[in-house]
């Protein structure tokens, strides 16, 4: 089926299967930045938004963003490098893989909660998973990233 | 120290964090086949027949492989320096099958749904035989897992297949028996750890095309490249010559990838076809066909005086490598090499028992590699021997500790050269507050407050046998390339041999090309794993980079004319020690790469050591447990760490920090469950959880930092030392709580209030 939609304020018409998963179009299209570490919907490494929202693009089927705006860490390059340098200069970038899908939960999250409590920042980053750092230095770098104590 | 002990950030790190494509699936080329693997669903059977003629024939299908088509030559895919320890007991695809996902046929096809229906195709039919399921139980079983006569090892590591047992340990060094009988005091408890998965967030993949000169080339997320190009030779019957293995970007490793688990079947499917092919294993591939840590049943006796000290030591173990032997003897061995050597004051040690074989997913190489399994009986041990004494459990480990510049029994004479373990002992309990906690107190509503300690060590590098190269180039603008064959696997080891290698050529990190890592152009190195990229591939830097500073200084001399001892180079300027003369590197260097010096300079440096000077952690859990439910919450982690001199703050801190949560997940949510007939039932992140931002409390982590003075600026290692206290930790904290030992991991609160409820029945 044919599908149009804008990709990082870009409109594109796509030919996609009825059963295609968002995660595989993007990258089918070259979105490389969309990674997978799961097939049930509990890593948020592929996440990307879709109308600004956060969405796990491994579970969303690809005739759903028919008319929709997504974004994907490719079209936000700028804003993500601004949290990227403070997340690397907290050496809280290991192995990246989680990275892009932790940036755009990050980023979507500063454009929602104001002043957040560490509580809230735990809470609406929890589906975004790590298995490498520990998760505390991504929190130090998130709370001087949002100038939050 | 321009870079040393500085927190500097990873060469690669916005290239990563921002999704640049630089991980092996972003540089499949796009007409690659796509490989699958059809797999066994019983735990023990052998094929009688398989039928692939329809499968063949579907549209779209490149090829489907059977254990018909590949060679009888058996082979480990342990990563391990030749001759490799673990046994070579496996085909690339076998009559028989070993575990429930087990390969039976590659199925290779132009694209992802028509190699599924392929598989579908296949008929099988199998003859199947009673597994061994039970670890307990695989000695002496009827059913034999490996009864092949091919089998393989390269030297005696106790193997003896017509009795599962895959390889077989004794070392005891004094009269363990006649001491324990001298001793005032015996604790004995036998503990059981779980195959805990390495759930790296990238899975296994890689893909392999044959280049322009008809060479195989694989490019793969594997934490061993010149290992697996060894393994591919033999198992593929050609010279390691003809292949190429290249590693990107890796998206986690934690030892799983010093396995090679996927290679293989891209690599023949490119031999088979010519064609590019491309291998991704899916999540649940990842947890139930490739490798776990090696679950063990550790049985400990210590015999202390009645002021504490400790005298002897027996830990008897079993370790079930499941259906293949990868790191089955080596790992094993560890448990007793890491763990007895720490308390000194004893007369007597002992290390004993096998590794079998089972009808289950095999194990590997882990972070931790048996310290964390030995860690955990030994550490819980001697908290209880600390509660029969009624001593403080830091007390006692202040009081047989090996300290620097001693001796243990089994250093045989060899002096510690460095450690602050004390210390890291005293600033732990300044941190957690031991002093106030200790043992625990009421916090109301049913809940109870506790702490808990252990202690650890590791390695760094494997005493005389890691030996790693590296080379430095000077380039005709004054830049350098260095050269090395160890991975970075997200650690930043990439950065901190960069560091190194600046500090000696005083020179910027921008001005250093990293290139790590492919056999074609990498100088050796066995990958990194067994804690040694920072020591062993870090001094071969190191070396490498003084060698070339004084191949600069010698040919600066020629031209300024004058010999090199009168000559000081500073990173930028030669010039001679009256400051007469000077010239600088930028005009130096296309002199020597492109004008009248003819000859372009070369730094080049080969390493092993033969000590593997251990890293030390003092670790400090405080839980909150609910006495009705069970429950524990960890509120605080406190780990402070000895890993010599800290090359980079920031890497160090991430990498205890992630280690510690991994022994968070170990300690309390790591569950591994088999059903009846031997399938994994923890074969998702919804069945097997691992730590998430919600579960872990506070992690603080501090230094105290020793000098080692075998290590490339004093430093020792850090990346598996770090998960080995938490689960001896957690537990002697939840003990604390609520009086309730859990000696098998993870530490669930139906143990916990099961073992409450038996405490009470007393
Ligand atoms: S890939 Fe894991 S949630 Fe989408
Ligand atoms: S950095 Fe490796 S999974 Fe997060």
């Amino acid at each position: 089926m044919q599908i149009e939609a804008i990709i990082n304020n870009k409109k594109v018409a796509w030919e996609i299967e009825n059963d295609e998963l968002l995660a595989d179009t993007l990258r089918a299209k070259g979105l490389l930045s969309i990674r997978q570490g799961c097939d049930t919907s509990c890593c948020g490494l592929c996440t990307v938004w879709i109308e600004g929202k956060p969405t796990l693009s491994c579970t969303t089927l690809s005739f759903r963003i028919n008319g929709k705006n997504v974004t994907t860490i490719e079209g936000i390059q700028e804003e993500a490098a601004a949290f990227a340098q403070v997340l690397v200069a907290e050496g809280a970038d290991q192995c990246g893989f989680c990275s892009p899908g932790f940036i755009m939960t990050v980023l979507a999250m500063k454009n929602e909660l104001k002043n957040p409590a560490e509580e809230e920042i735990i809470h609406y980053l929890t589906g975004n998973l790590c298995r490498c750092t520990g998760y505390m230095g991504q929190l130090r770098a998130v709370k001087k990233y949002l100038g939050v104590e | 120290m321009n870079f040393i002990g500085k927190g500097i950030p990873k060469i690669d790190g916005i290239s990563i964090a921002t999704g640049k494509p630089v991980y092996t699936e972003d540089l499949v080329m796009a007409n690659a086949l796509v490989v699958k693997i059809l797999r066994s669903p019983h735990a023990f059977a052998k094929i009688t027949s398989i039928d692939t003629a329809q499968a063949e024939n579907l549209p779209g299908v490149a090829c489907i492989l059977t254990h018909r088509d590949v060679p009888k030559i058996r082979f480990t895919l342990a990563g391990q320096s030749y001759p490799e320890p673990s046994p070579y007991d496996r085909y690339i695809l076998d009559e028989m099958v070993r575990y429930v996902g087990d390969e039976v046929a590659i199925i290779a096809a132009v694209d992802e749904k028509t190699a599924v229906k392929a598989m579908h195709l296949i008929k099988v039919e199998y003859e199947v035989f009673e597994p061994v399921l039970d670890f307990e139980k695989a000695e002496g079983h009827p059913s034999v897992v490996h009864p092949e006569d091919d089998l393989h090892c390269n030297f005696d590591i106790g193997l003896n297949k017509d009795k599962n047992i895959a390889s077989s340990k004794y070392v005891e060094i004094g009269d363990v028996e006649e001491e324990l009988k001298k001793c005032d005091v015996v604790v004995e408890e036998t503990y059981y750890t779980q195959a805990q998965a390495h759930a790296m967030m990238e899975t296994y993949r890689a893909f392999s095309y044959l280049d322009h000169s008809g060479r195989l080339v694989v490019v793969s997320s594997t934490q061993i490249p010149f290992h697996v190009r060894r393994q591919l030779a033999r198992a593929l019957q050609i010279p390691a010559s003809r292949i190429r293995v290249v590693k990107p970007r890796i998206g986690g490793g934690f030892g799983g990838k010093q396995t090679g688990a996927v290679e293989v079947f891209a690599a023949i499917v490119t031999l088979k076809t010519g064609q590019p092919a491309k291998i991704i294993y899916d999540r649940k591939e990842t947890f139930t066909c490739t490798t776990s840590r090696h679950a063990m049943r550790l049985k400990v006796r210590l015999g202390a005086d009645l002021d504490g000290t400790i005298r002897a030591l027996d830990i008897q173990g079993l370790s079930d490598t499941g259906a293949y032997g990868e790191h089955a003897p080596t790992v094993f061995s560890v448990v007793g090499e890491k763990t007895l050597p720490l308390y000194n004051k004893t007369k007597a040690v002992r290390f004993l028992g096998n590794a079998v074989y089972t009808n289950k997913m095999p194990a590997g190489a882990l972070r931790g590699y048996g310290a964390t399994q030995g860690t955990f009986a030994l550490e819980c041990t001697v908290n209880k021997l600390a509660q029969k004494l009624g001593m403080d459990p830091a007390e006692i480990r202040l009081k047989n500790l090996i300290r620097q510049g001693e001796t243990s029994l089994p250093y045989q004479g060899k002096l510690l050269g460095s450690s602050t373990l004390d210390k890291c002992i005293e600033t732990g309990k300044n941190l957690i507050g031991w002093q106030e906690k200790y043992p625990s107190q009421e916090v109301g509503s049913n809940k109870v407050r506790a702490v808990g300690m252990a202690v650890t060590m590791q390695g760094s590098g494997i005493a005389g046998i890691d030996t790693a190269s590296a080379e430095i180039r000077l380039h005709d603008e004054g830049n350098y390339t260095l050269l090395i064959g160890s991975t970075d696997m997200g650690t930043g080891s990439d950065t901190i041999l960069a560091q190194m290698a600046a500090e000696v050529l005083e020179t910027s990190l921008e001005n250093i090309i990293v290139n790590a890592a492919d056999t074609d152009v990498s100088p050796y190195d066995p990958g990194s794993y067994a804690s040694s990229t920072t020591y062993v591939t870090g001094m071969a830097v190191v070396r490498a980079a003084e060698d070339l500073k004084k191949q600069i200084l010698e040919h600066g001399a020629k031209f300024l004319e004058i010999s090199p001892a009168e000559v000081e180079f500073d990173g930028k300027t030669l010039q001679t020690l009256d400051g007469n003369k000077a010239i600088g590197l930028r005009e130096l260097a296309p002199l020597l790469v492109l004008g009248t010096g003819k000859q372009q300079l070369v730094g080049t440096a080969t390493y092993g050591s033969d000590v593997s000077p251990p890293p030390f952690i003092a670790g400090f859990a405080e839980v909150e447990v609910d006495k009705e439910t069970g429950k524990v919450d960890l509120l605080d982690y406190v780990a402070v760490v000895d890993c010599g001199t800290v090359i980079n703050s920031n890497l160090a801190r991430i990498q205890v920090e992630g280690g510690i949560v991994q022994g968070i997940g170990m300690a309390l949510y790591e569950d591994v469950r088999y059903d009846q007939k031997g399938n994994l039932l923890t074969n998702s992140f919804m069945q097997y959880k691992i730590p998430c931002r919600k579960d872990i409390g506070t992690v603080r982590v501090a230094f105290e930092e020793s000098f080692e003075p075998t290590g490339p600026f004093g430093a020792k290692s850090i990346g598996e030392v770090v998960i080995n206290t938490p689960a001896p930790a957690i537990a002697h904290a939840v003990f604390n709580a609520v009086g309730v030992q859990v000696t098998t991991l993870p530490i669930t609160p139906e143990k916990v209030f099961m073992g409450m409820g038996m405490e009470k029945a007393k």
